[in-house]
């Protein structure tokens, strides 16, 4: 799935014509069919095929889409926003910024599914929505500390200071997890027997095929959204960089196409080009890979 | 580095004293919130007593937080940020200038806390020794995060709303460990107490550390 960005005729984009201007490539479109297959044998496999489980009964299927869930957004998550947080405080460059920014969105969309799939299972088995489970608890502590890093990159507009104090922010928050994992385990783990486990219970082979399989799949299907995200916010950030200039430039030659760039004629052209910056071919390019990002957040 | 840490945390407490504005306004707001759980939980049933070690944290994070709060307020206006920044401070001792100041500060407003669950929730005070290293170690622990994420939120339009989101999900394990180490005192069951001031010890022993490593980053921007 790519979603193609047509520059402006009008603008000079000589400089950026090596640029890549869509969220997708060539290593995406593959890797998005690869996922989509895989998706589709793994919902096969895991609400079809494979056996109910001996206690849980059909509940058990939900555990291949919530565990996998977890451990990509978890793990995968977090723990590239980890790596892309000191990334940036040690080297300072755009590339891990974000790296940082597009892993802890996707940590966030995958830990509010893990979180959405975890009640559903909980009515039926638990009896209720809702458990003070310490494993429970930890993702729904981690949910809130990725909401602050958006909140903290929506904060301000200035990249410079946005990159810094979400570098910290995402580095502090991965540093925190494992102490909140020991002391909500010691919360609950000292007043309740241990937790259902779906690995507990000895799984058969097509069960455990089933589990692994998922694992791979939502693995995949993580890295070819990383891909498009990050390309995303890449060429957002072209656009925050750019847009201002070429709005004033398109204003120009507006004006010389007009005729007669006269002293009137060049002052009205320089204060057209910074009220119409808001609306020129820059915000149009913004809107166009931002519709491909909702887009791709649906199919998954 | 000591040298200006002092330097800030006299210059914090310095004000505070002129400005009286613990005094005047913080102190009286936890006392406001140890009366809000009284209305909230029925007085004569024994709830306030039973739960006063979780009434007593969540009154000491909301004071942190407003410790916090005023803590950066206090440079916001006048350029202070930025004479700070040109003061040429180990930015480490900034850190704990700061963090020094409001552990000050929060340790004034947890005696004024704990006085107030004595007498209001009749509240016994056994255990004081798990009592006093808990709340010591925890107050180190959140100011520590609390002096990192003011400095994270200071400087932005929305910093009032900015700081809670991102500083009360990150003391989550000083909540839990402070109300069970709290619990454990007044119970007599110190041994279980000891496990989470260990819990408390490490939380601010990182968290400091954290912080003198990283507030150099976090001066840097205007």
């Amino acid at each position: 799935m790519t979603t193609t960005v047509q520059p402006a005729a009008t603008a000079p984009r000589a400089t950026r014509s090596a640029a890549p201007t869509s969220t997708g490539s060539r290593f995406t479109r593959v890797l998005g069919v690869v996922a989509l297959a895989m998706l589709c044998l793994q919902l096969a496999l895991a609400l079809v095929i494979s056996p109910p489980d001996v206690l849980q009964g059909d509940a058990v299927r939900l555990f291949y889409l919530h565990v996998p869930m977890a451990i990509t957004g978890g793990y995968l998550g977090v723990g590239l926003l980890a790596i892309g947080s000191i990334g940036y405080l040690w080297k300072r460059t755009a590339f891990w910024d974000l790296l940082a920014a597009s892993a802890a969105e996707l940590a966030l969309l995958f830990t509010g599914l893990t979180l959405v799939t975890g009640s559903l299972w909980g009515r039926p088995v638990w009896g209720t929505y809702w458990e003070w489970d310490p494993r429970l608890t930890l993702t729904a502590v981690l949910f809130l500390l990725l909401i602050g890093y958006r909140a903290m990159r929506s904060a301000t507009l200035d990249p410079h200071l946005r990159a810094r104090r979400s570098a910290v922010i995402g580095l502090l928050a991965a540093a925190d997890v494992p102490l909140i994992r020991l002391s909500v385990d010691w919360w609950r783990g000292l007043h309740q027997t241990a937790t259902i486990n779906p690995l507990d219970t000895a799984l058969d082979g097509l069960m455990l095929f089933t589990f692994f399989f998922s694992m791979v799949t939502f693995a995949v299907i993580f890295v070819w959204l990383l891909v498009h995200r990050f390309r995303l916010a890449w060429l957002d950030e072209q656009v925050a960089a750019h847009s201002l200039e070429d709005a004033i430039a398109e204003r120009r030659a507006e004006a010389e196409a007009a005729g007669s760039p006269g002293p009137t004629g060049s002052a009205g052209a320089t204060g057209s080009a910074g009220a119409s910056a808001a609306s020129g071919p820059g915000s149009a390019v913004a809107t166009a890979p931002a519709a491909g990002t909702t887009h791709d957040g649906g199919a998954s | 580095m000591f040298r200006d840490a002092l330097l800030v945390a006299g210059k914090d407490l310095r004000i505070e004293v002129r400005s009286k504005v613990v005094l005047n306004q913080i102190g009286p707001f936890s006392l406001v919130v140890l009366l809000l759980f009284a209305f909230a939980l029925d007085p004569d049933r024994g709830f306030l007593q039973e739960a006063t070690p979780g009434l007593f944290w969540i009154a000491v994070l909301l004071s942190a937080l407003v410790v916090v709060q005023r803590s950066y307020a206090l440079e916001s206006v006048d350029a202070g940020r930025d004479a700070l920044r040109l003061s040429g401070l180990d930015p480490a001792g900034v850190f704990l200038g700061k963090a020094g100041a409001s552990f000050v500060v929060l340790m004034a407003l947890e005696v004024g806390l704990i006085i107030g669950v004595r007498l209001m929730y009749g509240a016994s005070l056994r255990g004081w020794p798990l009592l006093l290293v808990t709340t010591l170690t925890a107050t180190v622990g959140l100011v520590a995060a609390g002096t990192i994420y003011g400095a994270l939120a200071a400087g932005l339009r929305v910093r009032e709303t900015l700081l809670p989101l991102l500083f009360l999900p990150v003391v989550a394990p000083v909540m839990i460990g402070g109300t069970r180490a709290f619990g454990a005192a007044l119970d007599g069951s110190s041994a279980e107490g000891w496990r989470w001031c260990g819990l408390l010890g490490t939380f601010a022993v990182a968290y400091v550390a954290l912080g003198m490593l990283l507030f150099e980053s976090l001066l840097e921007d205007s």
